[in-house]
């Protein structure tokens, strides 16, 4: 078999297999966080320091039963968690995490590090993210409970709100880097103003960044948004009804969309695998001068990730009518704005 | 390759489409129209727009259908009972039903005739065969060539939805 395209294949599965991974590292990190916020040690017995501890809880969730509802639709209450876990996979697909590489010389061409590069890259993830909320919805119908509905429902109105405002905020981008292509948008954010800023578009696009995390959050239904599965009002929200392996699979999904939102903002607005220092070691080494790239990409990400759960273990919850008033009065005119600006900017000054 | 994919992707598109009017469940009907969105999407990309499948998936098979699931989650049908009364024996009785028959069969036979007649395999413009629509040749023609049609739409749909509203709000006194 060609060597390239045997390349490209390792790619693609290591790609999901540090997707499923990225899932379990997330609920040790957010157990410790959580436990470092309020003061308690969080999990240490199993393993060194509790690093057992995903593990331990996935034994757990295999070996309970499989409860259904007898009045629920049992063809969309089992389908609901698959979906869910399917979009959030496949919107990771067209995501960059490195330069092109050779793989230190191993290959004659260089390959794309990432499952597909697509050239409306970005719009593939927009489309496929959309399509996650009809898992959480259909969760939410067919358990046939007053809370999973009411979760579901909410959760509808909240991602049609705020996906607005998401949108609007990749279109700055695209208007800057003027391709849809992640990996052209961070091959724009290469380089240093003045000698020591990066050129990420953090620095000329601060509130879309806001925004693009506001609305990120609220989209993958996160705290200070994580209205669908409100505890105090709904139960558990859309997977109330659920147990098992099929709410491990809702589990699953939430924080692979975690890591999605997080390495796309770290693709459109943190440079990408673009940073200083690492270029210079590996130069020192005789490699190609962005081969290290994926650390900085990681250290990004994972730097986001940790973000988010320190705002989730920090903020209180917003209420229903403060999101939505949030949503349509507030982001969505700043989005509007920011993009007008950046227009009339691109345009005067030629960018 | 190609032919393959696109006689599976268009057997999926005609039968989801037939399932979406068979059914008696609401829900079932809007999740078999998404099936059908996505396969015409899928049907897009093989005739070179990317972009187009795309804004498919995201603004049908995403936004708006979103919105029919809203729907019928909020008032909850859930399954769709034969309509009784008075209109239902003055539509649905044995008479109607055999002249709407006729119609349909004169509808279809028409239709097929048409297509028939009229729709000759027209050739590709030189050029643009296997060429994928790019982002920036849709804007421009967009926005240059066709940008009044554009505008007006955009106008229409804000007086539809401005009407809408005035429509079901209730004046609160």
């Amino acid at each position: 078999m060609d060597r390239v395209l045997l390349a490209q294949f390792i790619v693609i599965g290591f790609t999901f297999f540090m997707l499923l991974n990225s899932a379990a590292i997330l609920v040790y990190m957010e157990r410790k966080v959580a436990a470092f916020v309020q003061q308690r040690y969080g999990p240490y017995l199993v393993g060194p320091k509790g690093l057992l501890q995903p593990l331990a809880d996935i034994i757990k969730l295999m070996f309970k039963e499989e409860l259904r509802p007898k009045a629920a639709d049992s063809l969309l209450f089992y389908l609901a968690p698959v979906l869910s876990a399917t979009a959030a996979f496949a919107a990771f697909a067209v995501v960059p995490f490195g330069a092109d590489t050779t793989l230190f010389g191993l290959l004659d061409r260089p390959i794309h590090l990432a499952a597909a590069d697509v050239n409306v890259g970005l719009l593939v993830i927009f489309a496929i993210t959309s399509m996650g909320v009809y898992g959480i919805v259909l969760a939410g119908w067919s358990s046939n409970s007053k809370y999973s509905l009411l979760g579901g429902l909410r959760s509808s109105a909240q991602m049609i709100s705020y996906e607005l405002s998401y949108g609007l905020s990749f279109a700055a981008v695209i208007m800057l880097a003027g391709s849809l292509s992640l990996h052209t948008i961070v091959d724009h954010q290469a380089g240093y103003w003045l000698g020591f800023i990066p050129k990420w578009y953090l620095f000329v696009q601060p509130l879309g960044f806001f925004i693009f995390l506001t609305a990120g959050v609220a989209e993958t239904n996160r705290a200070p948004f994580d209205f669908p599965e409100a505890e105090q009002e709904l139960v558990a929200g859309y997977h109330t009804e659920y147990s098992s392996m099929s709410f491990a699979l809702f589990f699953l999904a939430e924080y692979v969309n975690m890591v999605t939102v997080s390495a796309v903002a770290t693709d459109l607005f943190l440079g990408g695998w673009h940073g200083p220092f690492l270029p210079t070691i590996a130069r020192w080494l005789g490699w190609q001068a962005d081969s290290l790239g994926w650390i900085w990409f990681l250290a990004k990400v994972g730097f986001l990730l940790f973000f988010y759960i320190w705002m989730r273990w920090t903020l209180p919850r917003y209420r229903y009518d403060q999101l939505m008033e949030f949503g349509w009065k507030w982001l969505l005119p700043a989005s509007v704005l920011n993009l007008l600006v950046t227009a009339g900017v691109v345009i005067y000054m030629g960018w | 390759m190609d032919a393959v994919l696109f006689w599976i992707l268009a057997a999926v598109m005609v039968i989801a489409s037939l399932l979406v009017i068979g059914q008696r469940n609401p829900m079932y009907s809007v999740l078999l129209l998404i099936v059908s969105f996505g396969a015409l999407s899928g049907l897009y990309v093989l005739l070179g727009a990317p972009f187009v499948a795309a804004i498919q998936i995201i603004v049908y098979a995403g936004a708006i259908m979103v919105l029919f699931l809203f729907v019928v989650m909020l008032l909850n049908v859930p399954t769709e009972d034969p309509p009784t009364g008075y209109h239902a024996r003055l539509l649905g009785g044995a008479g109607p039903r055999r002249f709407g028959a006729v119609l349909a069969l004169v509808l279809a036979v028409e239709l097929f005739w048409a297509f028939w007649r009229y729709l000759q395999p027209a050739p590709m413009p030189a050029g643009s065969s296997r060429a994928s629509a790019t982002v920036l040749e849709i804007g421009t023609k967009l926005f240059k060539d066709y940008a009044f049609a554009f505008e007006a739409t955009s106008v229409l749909i804000l007086v539809a939805m401005v009407g809408s509203i005035v429509l079901a709000r209730r004046e609160t006194k």
